[in-house]
């Protein structure tokens, strides 16, 4: 049944594979990024309390999401490395943790851009705002242990074992503003009743995420290239491909 | 699956799921610290003496702030509907602020059993709508 997915466990083909995915996934990704970032940043509506403020709003919980997103996919790549040792899982691994590490910055800088006018305050040690940064440095972490251990094999393993460790911090930072009393406000979008945004407002926003997925994949495909070819550089195919781009721009 | 794949993979399971036991009763243990404010009514029941910092949060009780006209003074009550505390505050207070809005403040009890505040944040909910959509909403509540 799951026959059809064994050859992309080939760094070779995975290489070639990652190369024609970014070129279809580019240009949708950012159709949808101009269209969240336009539409949010100056045609929706300006918000009945928060004035135009409220429109940090299209960059703050995008790059939350992200975040969040990015950590689950590292999450399962992880079980699928450890699991069946298939070693383009951890590079993929590697490829996206500063791409999450970038976000959950982001997430964390423009919260705190957003606080300081809105609340009152920069920074609060709340639960969400707290989880939040633990997840940011569970990637600072990941991206430690993993150029501290020099023999790949068992940096690939410490490392992937941190990230499912990591795991347990997702549910925390989605059910921190219900479990406990947070300056945070709860969920408007990622919840099972109808989005607490008019719909107005709300398609933006959709755009912004589903555009900075894209990205995402985007970035990760070029970053895994370029994993592939450092870690499989003395593999045959690599010379031949290394002879072939040398050949072709005359160097 | 091969029998050491299913292994592994147990193993995997079986470690997030311990993992995620022990977080979770760590987290019970410390409800307590990790709540960043008291309700009106959680106040109630918590043993605080006069003096000791914390945070109160809930709704700017409708009606109940009085600014003074020669200072930055102001009082208002914090509610949640159920139980209601007096608080006074000197300084500056955030945009957001408005009655029957949210509000976190943090200061100390006063031996009257007042809030007296030394700083005070606007908490807004997830609830994001134009001004005509607000004003509509309003209305429709009003009748």
């Amino acid at each position: 049944m799951w026959q059809f997915l064994h050859k992309y466990g080939s760094p070779k083909i995975f290489y070639f594979t990652a190369g024609r995915w970014f070129r279809w996934l580019a240009l949708p990704s950012l159709c949808f990024l101009l269209i969240g970032l336009v539409g949010g940043l100056a045609f929706v509506p300006e918000d009945y309390y928060q004035g135009e403020g409220f429109r940090i709003i299209y960059i703050h919980a995008p790059s939350a999401f992200l975040a969040m997103g990015i950590y689950s996919m590292m999450a399962i790549s992880a079980v699928i490395f450890l699991v069946w040792r298939i070693k383009v899982a951890a590079m993929w691994i590697c490829a996206s943790a500063p791409i999450g590490a970038w976000f959950s910055f982001l997430a964390l800088f423009t919260g705190a851009i957003w606080g300081k006018p809105m609340w009152g305050t920069w920074w609060i040690w709340d639960a969400r705002l707290t989880s939040a940064l633990i997840l940011f440095f569970l990637y600072l972490g990941f991206i430690a242990l993993q150029s501290a251990i020099t023999d790949r094999q068992v940096g690939d393993k410490a490392s992937a074992i941190l990230v499912l460790i990591g795991v347990v911090n997702l549910p925390i930072i989605h059910y921190s503003v219900i479990w406990w009393n947070t300056l945070h406000q709860g969920p408007t979008i990622s919840r099972l009743q109808k989005p607490a945004m008019d719909p107005s407002m709300v398609y933006p926003l959709y755009g912004m995420i589903i555009g900075l997925f894209l990205f995402y994949f985007c970035i990760a495909m070029l970053r895994i290239r370029c994993e592939i070819l450092k870690r499989e550089g003395r593999s045959r195919w690599v010379e031949d491909l290394v002879r072939e781009k040398m050949a072709r721009y005359r160097l | 699956m091969r029998p050491i794949r299913k292994k592994r993979l147990q193993i995997i399971c079986l470690m997030v799921l311990a993992l995620g036991g022990a977080v979770a009763c760590i987290l019970y243990a410390l409800k307590q610290n990790i709540n960043a404010f008291y309700t009106p009514s959680e106040l109630i029941q918590q043993q605080i003496v006069a003096g000791q910092t914390i945070r109160i949060g809930g709704m700017v009780a409708t009606g109940s702030v009085k600014h003074s006209e020669d200072s930055l003074d102001v009082a208002f009550s914090v509610t949640d509907f159920t139980h209601q505390l007096p608080v006074t505050y000197t300084g500056v207070l955030p945009n957001l602020f408005r009655e029957g809005k949210g509000v976190v403040v943090q200061g100390q009890l006063s031996s009257q059993g007042a809030f007296v505040a030394t700083q005070v944040l606007a908490k807004h909910d997830e609830n994001y709508m134009p001004p005509q959509v607000a004003k509509k909403m309003a209305k429709a509540e009003a009748l």
